[in-house]
Parts: structure tokens; sequence; C-alpha cells
């Protein structure tokens, strides 16, 4: 069993203020945690941070508008990949003029992240060498996620609106707003006159007029695009390649395709309204989604969880694991040519397990399970034919170990899997926690980070169970880290079953529909299949959430996308997309 | 030796392929046609193929299974039909794609509200299937459908659903949803029998 080492517990407030005097000042705020950082001193601080106190893991940056107060501010939570909560940052920056340095240089992670917020927010992250739109596109006005910018079909600042009750007239929001009446441009921006710049002047980070390699042959690099509709790319995900010959040279992720600026409707939503929304992110796994979104609420709303609840929540979350790497392993085949027939082996166990959501949530993929302060119903007497407690003994104790062990036989030694997937991809333990790795993606590359151990959230710190490593990072180790954590996952879906209480409360309190959450900012992370999941909450004490933002781990983990297909043929990409384990639900949002 | 991994992975394909048609020798024809062979099928128990030849077969689905609000009214026995809908606005506050429209009726003298919609709208487009109507509805009036078979040719008006396309019986929910319809029967007739008691008192 890999020992997480406890954090040491010293103040870094103490250590910061008197390193940055004037600088760091913690932040005031009821409700705040973390410090607040002058601008100017933020790269002197978070190299400190990471070279002397051990944060080396950036986990997520996001920006806040804070209309009221005439400023936009920056969001940073560091952490620690021995273990421990995350240390929160802020910077701040005034609305008009808002200019942030650039982390990317200390946290290669920043990337995206950074481009994410000056899309939505039009902080400028000064230094960042690639700064511009990553969700929107070129032609698009004003930064939406902006607390003074109105979406296209715009009702009303906060959900419920008043049109519906008493009321309810219906009429259909397309015939209330004609498309075109809805359209703005930015400034000296005309789309009749617009022409698209080729992809090629548009990433200047591109240079085709320089000639490949082609071994006493001239030869020009050529730029290649895959996807966005491509069977390769899990959803609507394009890839921009330049290759010499058929080797990578550089490659440009390019995503946005699938958003639906999730966080403008959550900021919208009240806090309840949000937990079937986080359904649609990662759709493949939504009871993780529904736990990251009820504990970071419950954070502040400081409720307690009833035993039995938390018992059921450990059991759907660890049987949506076992579903999400059953589709990455079965995906994964998809991707090295191995038509489908991998990938419904591996499914056929999720179908029982999907039938056991349908019959306890009552949907197979929408789950919608989970309420602040526990679940939405207990478990049915019976699944299908079944007594529950038999199905679910009958699946955890016999058919997943046996369904894992037959994926293993199947697939492990497989020659031509090993020889497309060892070496291929190869991400080094380094690179993996600057750039913000999170997940199987990490943990093949030999860091023991999951948060069940690391930060440990619900009741995982009762169960036994090992935070699974792999030492070459490569795809063939994501594949096998996948089957590891199915293994634990089963043995801790065992442990629920033998030490869950038979009675007893699911929800703390009565069912609430207009929940208040105390003012305040809180940052729930669960160690979601695909990394760590994320949900930066801040409230004002209104029932809806003043800010909601996602910290996608397949959107961060895709940052390392280029770094690792590079050198490699353009055959290899797909593999290696498909290793990295990618839903565009969650990426786009 | 190499190639013997590919060899024992092709043997659980083997392993596969032969299981499909043992299975199929062991129902003989009746495999696709009996229901009860589709449950058995479907089941832990099921072996071979797992696949449904959906339409032909359909897969049951559990009772919680949610797909689309629906308004409950009850049958009198005069053949008067008695919607439990009070028009509270609950349904339609809660549901977050903010999908459901109410107009409360008023009293035509008084002007003042009466417990019963006049209209109601459920754009079944926006729908997301989320259950919170029928969750926190306080008077069992609307629940989730088990019907999920609804495309239409018309892309507009017919996915928006009014009160007459919404109102189902309640003996059409009983039977979709037999334990909740019974749970749900009995916390009445318990709360009735306490307000009868403290009446009595």
């Amino acid at each position: 069993m890999t020992e997480v080492v406890a954090p040491t517990v010293e103040a870094p407030a103490a250590a910061l203020e008197s390193r940055f005097p004037g600088a760091v000042t913690p932040d005031a705020r009821a409700g705040y945690s973390g410090y607040v950082v002058a601008a100017d001193q933020l790269i002197e601080v978070a190299t400190a941070l990471r070279d002397e106190m051990g944060y080396d893991y950036l986990s997520s940056v996001t920006g806040v508008d804070y209309i009221a107060d005439g400023k936009l501010e920056a969001v940073y939570h560091a952490c620690k990949t021995t273990g421990g909560p995350a240390l929160v940052l802020k910077v701040q920056a005034p609305r008009e003029a808002p200019v942030v340095p650039s982390l990317v240089n200390v946290y290669p992670g920043a990337d995206f992240q950074e481009r994410e917020a000056y899309d939505m927010y039009g902080i400028r992250f000064a230094g960042h060498p690639n700064l511009k739109r990553i969700l929107m596109w070129e032609g698009f006005a004003g930064y939406p996620l902006r607390k003074d910018w109105k979406e296209a079909y715009y009702e009303g600042e906060t959900k419920p609106f008043e049109s519906r009750w008493p009321g309810g007239d219906f009429v259909r929001a397309e015939e209330k707003n004609i498309f075109s009446h809805n359209v703005a441009y930015p400034a000296g921006f005309t789309p009749d006159d617009w022409v698209p710049e080729s992809e090629v002047s548009q990433y200047p980070v591109f240079d085709p007029s320089t000639q490949g390699e082609g071994h006493g042959l001239k030869t020009d690099k050529l730029v290649v695009n895959i996807g966005p509709q491509h069977p390769s790319t899990h959803g609507v995900f394009r890839m921009l390649v330049t290759l010499d010959g058929e080797t990578i040279v550089n490659l440009q992720p390019v995503m946005g395709y699938l958003h639906r600026n999730h966080e403008k409707i959550g900021e919208r939503n009240t806090f309840l309204h949000n937990m079937p929304f986080t359904d649609r992110l990662d759709y493949i796994s939504s009871m993780s989604n529904n736990l990251g979104y009820a504990l970071a609420v419950e954070k502040l709303m400081k409720v307690k969880v009833p035993e039995r609840a938390e018992y059921i929540r450990v059991l759907m979350v660890e049987l949506t694991r076992i579903c999400n790497h059953l589709w990455a392993v079965g995906f994964l085949l998809n991707d090295l040519g191995a038509f489908f027939t991998p990938a419904l082996y591996a499914i056929r166990e999720r179908e029982l397990i999907l039938d056991f959501f349908e019959a306890t949530a009552g949907s197979r993929m929408m789950c919608n399970y989970m309420r602040f302060g526990g679940v939405a119903r207990d478990l049915p007497e019976r699944i299908r034919d079944d007594n529950t407690l038999d199905f679910l003994n009958d699946m955890v104790f016999n058919r997943l170990p046996r369904a894992i062990d037959d994926l293993e036989t199947y697939l492990t030694d497989n020659e031509i899997i090993r020889s497309r997937c060892i070496g291929v991809g190869v991400l080094p333990p380094q690179q993996a926690v600057a750039f913000s790795a999170a997940g199987p993606l990490l943990r093949a590359s030999g860091v023991a980070y999951d948060l069940r151990r690391a930060d440990p959230y619900s009741i995982y710190d009762r169960f036994d169970f090992k935070v699974c490593t792999r030492p070459n990072g490569d795809i063939y180790d994501r594949y096998l880290i996948r089957m590891d954590e199915m293994r634990e996952s089963a043995k801790i879906c065992q442990q629920v079953l033998r030490d869950m209480p038979t009675g007893g409360d699911i929800l703390a309190g009565k069912p609430a529909y207009n929940v208040r959450v105390p003012a305040g900012e809180s940052y729930g992370r669960v160690e979601g299949p695909k990394g760590e999941l994320g949900f930066y909450i801040v409230s004002t004490g209104k029932t809806n959430p003043y800010r909601y933002h996602v910290r996608a781990p397949s959107f961060i983990n895709i940052t390392l996308l280029g770094e690792l297909c590079k050198g490699h043929k353009v055959a290899d990409v797909v593999a290696i997309l498909g290793s990295i384990d990618i839903v565009l639900g969650e990426t786009d949002r | 030796m190499y190639g013997l991994g590919i060899v024992k992975g092709l043997w659980v394909t083997v392993q596969h392929f032969v299981d499909t048609y043992t299975d199929d020798i062991r129902w003989l024809s009746k495999r696709y046609i009996d229901p009860d062979k589709l449950s058995y099928r479907q089941s832990s128990k099921g072996k071979g193929l797992f696949t449904v030849q959906y339409p032909e077969e359909k897969l049951e689905v559990p009772e919680r299974f949610r797909y689309l609000p629906f308004l409950l009214y009850e049958e009198k026995p005069d053949g008067t039909k008695e919607d439990r809908c009070t028009s509270c606005g609950i349904c339609a506050k809660v549901c977050p794609p903010q999908c459901i429209w109410i107009e409360r009726t008023e009293d035509p003298v008084t002007k003042r509200p009466v417990p019963a919609p006049k209209a109601f709208f459920i754009d079944t487009d926006i729908c997301m299937n989320c259950g919170y109507c029928a969750e926190y509805c306080p008077f069992d009036a609307i629940k989730m459908d088990h019907d999920y078979e609804i495309a239409s040719y018309d892309r507009t008006g017919a996915h928006v659903y009014d009160k007459e396309k919404l109102s189902k019986p309640v003996s059409y929910y009983a039977g979709i949803r037999p334990t909740d319809y019974a749970a749900e029967e009995q916390a009445r007739a318990e709360a009735e029998a306490k307000k009868a008691a403290r009446k009595a008192r």
C-alpha cells in the first residue's frame, strides 16, 4: 500500500507574508480563505510556493467578476502532490484594464486555463505565449462570464424566471427573439468582409515554410486537420497537426465546438438546479460529477451527510469509475484499430451497472442522484429479477473481478497492443506534475497522487485500497493503470457492501428545493475517473451561486496532448488521445 | 513465444462466439420472441449476446425510470376528472431548464387565485428529465412517465405539451409505479388519520 506522507502542518501564511511583506495579505472577506497577492509579485510568490514550500501542483486557475467592486479576480488553487488541502491565491485587477502576470512559466499547466479565463473574463495574462480565445471563436463579442454580459435568450439574472408562474404564457424562445437580432461582433469585425485567416497564420507557432528533414530530398511540412468530425476524437474536437512526412512536429488542440457556457448557466441556476447540469459534463460518469458538486456546496452549508448516504455515494462513485475505465479501455482499443469487439466486451458489465443506476436513480447516465446532504432515494428493493443486495454482491464479488481478469487475458499480452503502446506518448513525472495532469494520466507516470488519499473526502479514509502507480508513463501504462484502478474500485465496493448500515436516513434534514447557502467560497474536489474534478463556488448568501467554476480534468489533461505527440507518427496521435481519455462534454463545457 | 498473447486473446473471442451459439440453441427459436426470455437474457444470469433487437424487443424499464413529466387527475365515481395540481408553482420554480409554464386560475368575481391550473405547458424539447418536479411536488400531482417513444414529424408545436396532453389518470400512475404509489397512499392515509385524531381531541 502506498502510504501518503501527511502534509507538514506549517502555515504557509507566516512564511509567505514575511517573505513578501505588503504583497501577500490574507483574504479577510467573510467565508473566504487564502491570500490576496499583489499582481506585480505574483510570479515571485508562485515560484517561492513551488520551489520552497512544496506547492508543486497548480490545480485550478479561474476568474471571478466582482462587478460591485469594479474588480476582476484571478483565483489560483495550488496543492502539494504529497497531499493536503489546496492553497488559494487571488490576484485582483481593475475591470477596465485587467492585467495579471501569466504563470505559464512557473506552472505550464496554467496554459489552457489562463486562456479560458481570458476568453471568459477578458483578463489579460501578461507573458502568456499564446493568449487568445479557446472556447469561443474570434468573431465573438464580449466576455461571456462577466456579470454585465447577457446571453442571446436572456430572460433574467437568476432563475426561477417570473414568466413561468403564475401567468405562464408559453412562448418559444425562438419566436420571441430572431437569431440574427442576437448577434454582436467585436469592434472592427464585419462577418461579410471577414476572410478566415488560414489556420497556419492563425497559429503563429507553426512555420510551414520551414523545410522538412527530407534526408536529401526537398520536402515541405504539411498542416493537417484531424477532426472536428473524426471518429477517433471522441466527439467534436480538432487537432491541428504539423507533419514532417509522417512525423508530428507540432500539434495544437482546437476545442469549444460543444461549448454552451455551462458556468454562465450555472450562475443563473439555483444551487439545486445545477445538479442535473453536472450530469452533462462528463456524461460517462455523472455520479462523480454529482458528488463533486454536492461536496462543494456541502462545505459551505456545513451539513453532515448520514452514514448510509455516504456509503451509497461511495458505491455509486466507484461503480462509475469502473464504468468509465471499461469505456476508456474499450475505446483505446477502438483507437488502436480493434474495432468495437473489445469495446463491447468491456462494456458488458457496464450494462449491469447502468441497470443498477437506472433502478436506483431513474436514469442510466443522467443520474441526478446526489442532493446536498445525501442522496435522492434509497436503493430499490429489486433490480430486474434479483434482490438488490444479491445483485450487487454478485456483481462486485464475482462478476466484476472476473470480467476484469477476462479483459486482461484478452488484451494485456497482445503483441500488437504492446508494440503500439509501449514507449509511445511517454510522459515523465516532472512534466506530468508541472502540466497539472490528473487522474490515471498522472499516476501512470509514477506520481502517487490520488485525492481519495491525498485530501480525503467523504468516507474514503475508512477503506483499504491502494493508490496504483505505474512507472513508465506511456500508453501501455495508462491502459494498465486503469485495469489496476478497476480492481481497487471493486475492492472498495466490496468493503462498502460489507460495512454499509442496513437502514437509516439517506438525506440530512428534509428535502428542500430552495436552499440558501451561506456566503463565502469553497472548492470541492473529488478524484473523478478522469482525474481531479473540482468545483469552485462563490456564494453571496442567496439561492444562486455567484460564481460556479468547474475544474474539468478532460480540459486540463489535453494541455499536454501536443507535448506527448511530438516526434511520434500520425497514427499514434489517435492512440495517445485515447489513452488520455477525454469527454468533450467536460472539455468544452 | 511471440504471438501467444494474440492467441490467448483470440481464445477469449472464440469463447464469446461459442457462447452466443450455445445460448441460441438452448432457447431454440424462442430467444427473440418471448418477452420473458428477454428479461432473463438481460439479467445478470444472461449469457451470449446481450444486445436488444429494438424495436422488435423492448427492454423493460425499472419502476423509477423517468422520462418526461405528466399530470395526474383523479377519476371521480361520477365520471368527472379532478386535477391534483393546485398550480402552486413549485415545479415551475424547481425546474432547472425552466420548461414549465403554469397559468393560475382566478376567480372571475373576486379575482383571487383558485387552486387549479388554467393552463399548463411543458416544452418537452427543453425538459432534461431530471425528475425534480415530481420529487418536490407536495401534492403528488406531477410524476415522471415511462413512455419514451415520442418522436414526431413536427419540430415545433408538437413538442409543447398542454394540460390535456399531459394529464393522465391516477390509475395509470399506479400501474407504472406501484411501489411509489402504495407508499404515497399509505403516507396520505396516515396523515389523514393523524388529522382526524387531532380533530377528535
